[in-house]
């Protein structure tokens, strides 16, 4: 298996992306302030919702603010890689640059999402880290080795949906040409994701967890957290994870059999 | 005469940015769309009993979530993209030879935007009263009138605050890192995920002193008939972009002597 090429690859992209970056050093500083006032907002509209209630949806103040941990660090994550490679598509595609990506020897979805890295997100996923622990301390969860392998189970399973989310909606950009206002949408629903499931109404919450599994991205690796969780959730979990990345995938390499090239 | 020619320009780029627009009919439905977290935000409000809490009914909290979705599709701006883009690429320099300030064809360019967009923007609030036939209202002539102003004054405050987060392009090359930033405080303070009146005192106390609640929260109130201090409002929308205007143009005039084109 030629792993050890894509590792060297990789290597080769981190250091690119990274020199090329921290060539706007006055940025990343910007970046961290918009990362820890966007938690200072969401944590301020939260705390209005539990002005007069103790509860909404079944969780207490304190609970949520684990959602909201776990939300800043998957859009970290997303801010580091998913958003930079994946608006990088509809450039491609658009300037006709995704001829050169598909010819070289490399498989094109690894190129396509690893290529480049935005080291700004870094610092938010640290601020969601840190507010975790925080949360733990206060909710007093125990730490043992049996909720530490499902939290981060559901939690790499939250990012592998996340990516093919992000994923499927760039590659239908072959069709369209331009996205940019797909991936907003596909945003505008994320945002969701800051609050519990249990806090929308049943209609909603249908629609959060069948069409656009927003549900299984937060709110099932919250529930681990605080010891919640029943074993199908987790379960389900895993198995979407799994079917959204191979159709993602399947997905990809369709797309392609359409593309044209620009100006062809 | 000269305001004649005035005119004729205006209407000019207006017709051309009219059907640059419709071009992109898709687009612009998918960004309507992507909108609508205030009614995610008003179901939270409305399936957790919060809005018992600030002696507001269900009807008039659906109203204004309605308008608050309704002001901020009329009020998008994101001028400082189109010029960061446009300042990058040189693409500034034949427009700076033009007799017209190239922010005129970015005007010009949301206008039209906003034209295209209202009828998304109508069937978006038709499904909404169709899930919520009661509330239904028609506001009075003179009410919508002076909403219709209001959120005017609220989109040309954001422009000019834009515009002048634009020509800091003239200095450093990311700008939108800063709007990205600023963003972050219109998007909690402006009343889009939160009526203004829900807002705790320690933050009602200094609020209507910055421009956000004038941005959203106002207009809102006007157009849903919820309480509101319209002289008030509207006098501060002007004193803003009184303040607003001067700074432009003096940072528009030191940034275009400070410009130098792409390879020169």
């Amino acid at each position: 298996m030629n792993l050890r090429k894509y590792l060297k690859v990789y290597k080769k992209f981190l250091h690119t992306s990274l020199a090329s970056e921290l060539e706007y050093k006055t940025n990343i500083i910007v970046d961290l302030i918009t990362a820890i006032l966007s938690l200072v907002g969401s944590i301020f509209l939260l705390s209005i919702f539990f002005q007069n209630n103790g509860y909404i949806g079944g969780w207490k103040f304190e609970q949520a603010l684990i959602i909201q941990a776990i939300y800043t660090i998957l859009n970290g994550i997303t801010n580091t890689w998913f958003n930079p490679n994946l608006t990088e598509i509809v450039k491609h595609i658009r300037e006709g640059t995704l001829d050169f990506v598909l010819l070289k020897p490399i498989d094109s979805q690894f190129f396509i999402s690893s290529k480049k890295i935005n080291p700004s997100g870094f610092l938010e996923i640290m601020l969601g880290i840190l507010l975790l622990f925080f949360c733990i301390r206060i909710n007093q969860i125990n730490l043992n080795l049996s909720f530490l392998t499902l939290s981060l189970i559901t939690i790499s399973c939250s990012i592998c949906i996340l990516y093919s989310l992000w994923f499927f909606i760039s590659t239908t950009t072959i069709w369209f040409v331009k996205t940019w206002n797909a991936i907003e949408v596909l945003r505008s629903f994320l945002y969701i994701g800051r609050f519990p499931l249990n806090s929308f109404s049943f209609s909603l919450r249908i629609f959060f967890s069948v069409f656009i599994p927003i549900a299984f991205i937060t709110t099932i690796p919250s529930e681990v957290f605080l010891g919640l969780s029943v074993l199908w959730k987790i379960l389900l979990e895993v198995m979407v994870a799994t079917v959204f990345l191979i159709t993602s995938r399947k997905f990809w390499l369709f797309a392609l059999k359409f593309y044209s090239s620009a100006s062809s | 005469m000269i305001s004649n020619l005035i005119n004729r320009k205006i209407f000019t780029l207006l017709k051309v940015q009219y059907s640059n627009m419709l071009e992109y009919r898709v687009e612009i439905a998918l960004w309507a769309i992507s909108g609508i977290i205030p009614f995610f935000m008003l179901n939270i409000w409305t399936n957790n009993n919060l809005n018992e809490s600030i002696n507001i009914s269900d009807v008039l909290l659906s109203r204004y979530f309605l308008c608050a979705f309704f002001v901020r599709q009329f009020s998008v701006v994101w001028v400082v993209f189109s010029f960061e883009e446009d300042s990058l690429m040189g693409k500034i320099s034949p427009y700076l030879i033009q007799p017209l300030n190239p922010f005129f064809r970015y005007f010009a360019q949301h206008l039209a935007e906003q034209i295209t967009r209202f009828p998304f923007a109508l069937i978006i609030a038709f499904v909404f009263f169709i899930f919520n036939p009661e509330s239904i209202w028609i506001p009075n002539l003179g009410i919508l009138i002076l909403s219709i102003l209001s959120t005017f004054l609220s989109f040309l405050i954001q422009f000019l605050i834009q515009s002048i987060l634009a020509c800091l392009c003239f200095w450093t090359e990311r700008a939108s890192s800063i709007e990205r930033l600023l963003f972050i405080p219109t998007l909690f303070l402006s009343g889009l995920l939160a009526p203004v009146v829900s807002f705790p005192a320690y933050v009602k106390s200094w609020i209507y002193l910055t421009p956000f609640p004038y941005l959203i929260d106002f207009p809102a109130n006007l157009l849903s008939g919820n309480e509101t201090n319209i002289s008030r409002g509207l006098s501060m929308q002007i004193l803003w972009i009184f303040l607003l205007f001067p700074l432009f143009k003096k940072i528009w005039s030191e940034g275009t002597k400070k410009y130098t084109a792409m390879g020169s």
